[in-house]
């Protein structure tokens, strides 16, 4: 699952922010920040993308470097997020 | 132990009379240089056009400094009073060139609205608007803009932007200034004369302009200098104190609006001692108490500062080119 999730976001963010090239040199926990790829309207580019694919709804308050800076945060992020959506359906 | 000085506003102060010297015969070896004998000077009411022109006036003669009011709809209630004050303080030939049937006939307006119902889907004439970041100092929160509307009873809300609709707000939005600028040139143009820019330091550095909108020019006077230098400088010039006194605004949405609100993580006279910290080498504990911050606050403001810049080098970009021609 968390492989799962993972790897579609690291998809999308190669081919998003890194143009299709360079995605093999990304770490999982590497600081999108730090990295300088994404910045604050690339952070709405990916929220709007794991509301879209994964059903989630991102709140104001949970837009933070701890949940959305690396792609192993979003991983973990995400998946909180959809464990909540079923526990309360 | 430190050799810099404590973090202060005097490390901001500026010998004034001598600075305005070296601008001005810089100004004019510039303008001279590329052989036009004066300048076009784009008056917004605010301090940084004022010192602009009255450093224009001062290199070129007031002959030769024409200038450009150009109002539009959002302009706030004060603006075409306070540039027609200073223009007329200066005693400058000035043209007033009121931009909204322009901006109307591009799509301005109707494209920003139609970006702002994909949001708030019952606005609509009579409505005011802004878009807003949050605050930097108190959360690591990334600073993604929202858009605040208030209905013509006062009512107010406030929605998270969409990448898309935050971008075509912004999109229409810089056909003021693209078309303010195209004014200023068609008036160089006409008149053989170079166009100044007024971004100060702050904007400059930062990336607060609109590339090829306020962002172009053909000289840049003031753009070395921190914000609460271009106010010392305003007050060796002799600006009016009504402009002295106006807040920074944006002057581009229909509600008031900071530039702290929509740009800036502090107020400018913070802002420009943190550039200065940043530049210098302070570590954001060094900083933090001549800032009146914490050392995690400054950390704050230092990451966004460099945020800004990796922002800005777009923005200050020439066209590139395959190879050197």
């Amino acid at each position: 699952m968390n492989e799962t999730v993972e790897s579609q976001v690291r998809a999308y963010v190669v081919d998003h922010f890194l143009f299709g090239q360079g995605g093999d040199k990304l770490g999982s926990e590497d600081s999108f920040l730090e990295k300088g790829l994404i910045d604050s309207t690339g952070v709405l580019e990916v929220v709007m993308f794991l509301e879209e694919r994964f059903g989630i709804k991102v709140q104001d308050e949970e837009l933070v470097p701890d949940n959305l800076d690396s792609l192993a945060r979003i991983a973990r992020f995400v998946e909180r997020k959809m464990q909540q959506k079923a526990a309360t359906a | 132990m430190s050799a810099r000085p404590p973090l202060s506003p005097e490390l901001l102060k500026l010998d004034a009379a001598r600075e305005a010297d070296r601008i001005c015969d810089w100004i004019r070896a510039t303008a001279h240089d590329v052989k036009r004998r004066g300048a076009v000077v784009a008056f917004s009411g605010g301090i940084d056009s004022s010192v602009v022109g009255s450093l224009c006036v001062r290199a070129l003669g007031k002959e030769n400094v024409a200038g450009l009011l150009m109002p539009e709809e959002d302009s706030g209630p004060e603006t075409l009073g306070l540039s027609t004050g200073i223009v007329e303080h200066l005693g400058i030939s000035y043209r007033l060139e009121n931009l909204t049937p322009i901006l109307a006939a591009v799509g301005c307006y109707r494209r920003r609205d139609e970006a702002i119902r994909s949001v708030v889907p019952d606005y609509q004439a009579g409505w005011k608007h802004k878009i807003v970041l949050p605050g930097v100092l108190d959360t690591d929160s990334y600073r993604v803009y929202s858009l605040v509307v208030q209905t013509p009873e006062g009512q107010v809300r406030k929605e998270r932007l969409p990448v898309g609709a935050y971008l075509a707000i912004v999109a229409a939005t810089n056909f003021k200034q693209r078309t303010r600028k195209m004014m200023e040139y068609h008036e160089a143009d006409r008149l053989n004369y170079v166009v100044a820019g007024t971004p100060n330091r702050l904007e400059y550095d930062q990336g607060f302009f609109v590339k090829l909108g306020d962002g172009a020019a053909d000289l840049k006077p003031i753009a070395h200098l921190y914000k609460t230098q271009v106010y010392q400088m305003a007050e060796f010039l002799g600006v009016p104190a009504d402009i002295r006194r106006r807040p920074p605004t944006t002057d581009t949405y229909s509600l008031p609006q900071s530039q702290e609100e929509f740009y800036f993580s502090l107020p400018y006279d913070r802002m420009d001692l943190c550039l200065y910290a940043r530049d210098r080498g302070y570590t954001a504990e060094e900083a933090a108490s001549g800032l009146g911050l914490t050392a995690e606050q400054v950390e704050r403001v230092y990451r966004d500062i460099e945020g800004k810049r990796r922002f800005a080098r777009y923005l200050h970009l020439e066209p590139q080119l395959l190879e050197p021609v």
